[in-house]
């Protein structure tokens, strides 16, 4: 894991970022002064003639961000905000960055705000909701870090979260990890995924006819019927006749409605494989039972799961 | 043009070139001129590819044509923790088919958070007449069939380490299709199989591997097994127990005892599982050698661990569970002197309180008795400023320091304060840091120190933390050594990633998700920069259905010199150069 220092031997070493802007300015970005400008300072920015480099904090930040802001029209709302003289940044946390953002700067629209989107229209809403069904739930309890929001506030938001939301992939501990943790030995598993972990309970869902699978925690569900909505919302982008060529939803609003449809209709089921091995039905044993034995998921054919049923009930007969 | 090439004859300057090992030193040698380019690139035996998209196998065939041993590693570090979607990428399949023709040769294959299939399995199995080393480190897409294919062909193989891959088990009668007559075997790492492996088949091959150093068995081998294992291999070095559990019965305890006593080179022990303390003893005779102790799956008590854990008074590394508490912790302090890495994990990460009496003050205890400590892993659930002061004076030799305080954005327990002072410490004193990851409650201040003192810092791992772009500007811009940044649930936004844009191409990769960033800026970084591969993934739906202000869901930054690659699943959109080129 570690990595060897670079040894300069005749000044050629290489990726030296002090090299950079020298060779940036050479060879490519030579864009007129009022054009949004990406490079190192020194690379031919009016503000840095003398090309000090990253150390000196004072102008440089400001002289980048000034020419990029050219462009979306708020320089004039941000140098206000920005003390000049000393260099220093002035974000004072929310109220004054953010109306100066608001003004005409549609590049930074901070999350949760509404109406500086470009095109006014559905930007406000469709921004704010930050909490996709399944997918990546940032923070259950609906808090996502602002950009400039005053500390206190951030601190008494967190301070009562009620029920302990789940964040996903927080704590940062391993898969390998969690499943070994499990408060159950795993007695003949082969497969590691989806064990019964104290917190997570991953499987893999897959669907015949689309193009990847997903996972699902279970332990984010409490009945049959809210796995099934969130696996109606994951997969509806994949029903037959609604996919284009990434297998994603056109967007006529009827992509969601249809798996369901399709659910409750004759063409999927939905089938889960058991810690031993064999495919059921899901629906047929109480809840608990079912995430404690369910070791993957499969939305299959209804042609291809003739005869499940029947053996979910003897299976359940023969537990008990 | 430089005439010094001309002085040697190549099989001279071959040979000089030979001693140099290091990737670092053999880029520079290769920049000299022309020829020793060339001499150069005829004798790289091994190539490390920190990250298989930045490059395409074709070129580094082309490049290198007498390669021997080669790493790769693939998705995200984030993917460890479930933040890349299943089906991102990482196959390896078009580099072992390339490699299947050009390196005949190949020894060795090295592969981290990979895809690998049965099939490329196979095919080195028959590809590579002298193939001696496979490593597969958090890798998955294989089956025990692929280990089978290996094994049964592989006839030079000496390492096989299958690491904390997920492998689908279908038999455990794999480890039989090692041929009788194989006698080769070094290293054998299985600790990630579910399944039981055939144990005669097991027991005969560790009886006929005179060379055999490294065993690291699968909880399903039991306890009773072990002895019998560990007298066909007293000359292990190595050793990953299965599960340490049985009732307590005093012949196998003592055949067990016996076993371990007779193991005159163990050095390193790990595996665990399940552990029965009554059994703990029986590795006693062996502590005072061990340099390396993983116990981070044994359950087992602070008494326990403290009796164990002052026997070895060589240890340098240590992974333990957090019951071995501040208590344990002080003994360890007491004991270990030549301690060099800890890595402490949470047995009950997900509860809402504490379950051990473990907080600070065991990891300042161990910074304190430690002097040569370098690299620390710890999870706890309290933390203050004054601690990690305390820590950073005693320890200006760290090299790697990643906390988990396990509430997000939990405060300095003590005043309440944020945690910049104490984290600024840290990177104030350890001047030779090179991996840093930070927890609590933190500040755009953090991120100034860190900008400020990190000159040496190459991976930094952020988490809900910070307050505004600042925050990232000053890493970005203060960081001059940073290679790979990943960052998540943090209000970073477009200006300072845009701002920065060309530190990107200094660095292996970016990893931001849950941030602030836009469609818009993202699709301007693709433009504005044709020396990286500006990766946005969105689960929910393609990024250009909603206005450009709009945030992404997850954003995966990486230099690459083969432009955008073509194996992406659906909810991965790469911001080409070409607009029109862009899939929509």
């Amino acid at each position: 894991m570690s990595v060897p220092l670079e040894h300069d031997y005749i000044g050629l070493s290489e990726a030296s970022p002090s090299m950079e802007g020298s060779e940036r300015s050479s060879g490519g970005l030579n864009l007129k002064a009022t054009e949004l400008r990406l490079g190192l300072p020194g690379s031919g920015s009016p503000e840095r003639e003398n090309g000090v480099v990253a150390e000196d904090r004072a102008g440089y930040p400001l002289g980048m961000l000034k020419s990029l802001l050219v462009v979306s029209g708020a320089k004039r709302g941000f140098s206000d905000a920005i003390d000049g003289g000393s260099g220093k940044w002035v974000f004072s946390g929310s109220g004054g960055s953010e109306a100066e953002l608001g003004k005409g700067g549609n590049l930074f629209s901070p999350r949760g705000v509404n109406g500086s989107g470009k095109g006014g229209l559905g930007g406000g809403s469709e921004c704010a909701n930050q909490n996709p069904g399944l997918g990546v739930p940032v923070l259950k309890d609906g808090v996502v870090p602002q950009s400039p929001k005053p500390l206190q506030e951030k601190k008494s938001q967190l301070s009562a979260p009620a029920a302990k939301a789940q964040v996903v992939g927080w704590p940062p501990i391993r898969s390998f990890r969690k499943n070994s943790m499990a408060s159950h030995p795993p007695k003949n598993d082969d497969d590691s995924e989806g064990k019964f972990g104290s917190g997570c309970l991953y499987v893999k869902v897959s669907m015949d006819g689309a193009p990847y699978l997903r996972k699902v925690d279970l332990k984010n569900y409490g009945s049959y019927r809210e796995l099934s909505s969130a696996l109606e919302k994951m997969f509806s982008c994949f029903t037959i006749g609604q996919c284009g060529s990434h297998g994603v939803p056109s967007r006529d609003g009827l992509s969601e409605s249809r798996l369901m449809d399709l659910l409750h209709g004759s063409e999927y089921v939905l089938t889960y494989e058991d810690k031993d091995g064999d495919w059921m039905l899901v629906g047929d044993v109480p809840w608990e039972m079912f995430t404690y034995s369910c070791k993957r998921m499969r939305i299959m054919k209804s042609s291809e799961a003739i005869g499940l049923a029947p053996r979910a009930m003897e299976k359940c007969k023969s537990r008990n | 043009m430089p005439r010094m090439g001309y002085s040697f004859p190549e099989e001279v300057l071959e040979h000089v070139f030979s001693f140099i090992q290091s990737d670092e030193d053999r880029n520079a040698i290769s920049a000299v001129c022309r020829s020793w380019h060339d001499i150069e690139r005829w004798s790289r035996r091994r190539v490390f590819v920190g990250n298989c998209y930045a490059i395409s196998p074709k070129m580094v065939i082309r490049r290198f044509p007498e390669v021997r041993s080669i790493e790769l590693k693939g998705k995200p570090h984030f993917a460890d923790f479930n933040l890349v979607p299943e089906d991102w990428g990482g196959y390896v399949a078009p580099w072992i088919s390339a490699m299947a023709s050009a390196y005949p040769w190949l020894e060795e294959i090295r592969l981290k958070r990979m895809v690998i299939t049965d099939e490329s399995l196979e095919l080195i199995s028959k590809s590579f007449k002298n193939f001696k080393v496979l490593v597969l480190s958090s890798c998955e897409g294989f089956s025990t069939e692929g280990l089978a294919a290996i094994a049964a062909n592989c006839r030079n193989l000496r390492e096989l380490d299958l690491g904390e891959s997920e492998v689908e088990d279908l038999s455990g009668h794999w480890l039989s299709h090692f041929p009788d007559n194989y006698t080769s075997l070094v290293s054998l790492n299985i600790a990630c199989l579910g399944c039981e492996v055939s144990f005669s088949a097991l027991e005969r091959l560790v009886g006929r591997c005179p060379n055999l150093r490294t065993l690291r068995l699968n909880r399903a081998v039991p306890l009773d097994k072990l002895a019998n294992l560990l007298c066909r291999a007293p000359q292990l070095v190595e050793l990953g127990t299965g599960a340490y559990s049985s009732e307590l019965r005093p012949d196998l305890f003592s055949n067990l005892s016996g076993a371990f006593s007779g193991c005159k080179e163990l050095k390193s022990l790990s595996g665990f599982w399940d552990v029965v303390p009554g059994y703990l003893p029986a590795v006693y005779p062996i502590c005072s050698k061990l340099t390396s102790l993983n116990l981070s799956y044994a359950t087992i008590q602070s008494p326990e661990l403290i009796k164990l854990v002052s026997q070895c008074q060589n240890l340098q590394r240590l992974w333990v569970l957090d019951y071995i508490e501040d208590a344990g912790l002080v003994a360890l302090a007491a004991s270990c002197k030549d301690l060099r890495e800890l890595r402490v994990f949470p047995s009950d990460p997900f509860g809402p309180e504490p379950n051990v009496g473990l907080t600070e003050q065991g990891l300042v205890s161990v910074s304190e008795g430690c002097p040569k400590l370098q690299s620390v892993l710890y999870f706890c659930r309290q933390m203050s400023n004054a601690a990690l002061i305390t820590i950073a004076r005693n320890r200006p030799n760290m090299t790697r320091f990643r906390l988990c305080i396990i509430e997000p954005q939990a405060p300095d327990y003590l005043t309440l304060q944020p945690l910049d002072v104490g984290f600024g410490a840290i990177v104030e004193h350890c001047k030779d840091l090179r991996r840093l990851s930070l927890s609590g409650l933190l500040t755009d201040r953090v991120f100034q120190y860190i900008g400020t003192h990190a000159k040496k810092l190459e991976m930094l791992s952020v988490a809900f933390a910070g307050e505004s772009d600042l925050g990232l500007h000053h890493i970005l811009s203060g960081c001059e050594n940073l290679r790979k940044l990943e960052i998540r649930d943090c209000p970073f936004g477009d200006k300072a990633l845009l701002a920065n844009a060309a530190k990107l191409e200094t660095m292996r990769s970016l990893w931001m998700s849950s941030c602030s960033v836009s469609f818009g800026a993202c699709k301007l970084l693709g433009q504005k920069m044709p020396g990286l591969n500006v990766e946005v993934i969105d689960e929910r739906s393609p990024p250009d259905s909603r206005p450009e202000s709009c945030p992404i869901e997850k954003l995966y930054i990486y230099r690459t010199v083969s432009g955008p690659r073509f194996d992406m699943p659906g909810f991965v959109w790469t911001m080409a150069e070409n607009p029109a080129l862009r899939l929509s």
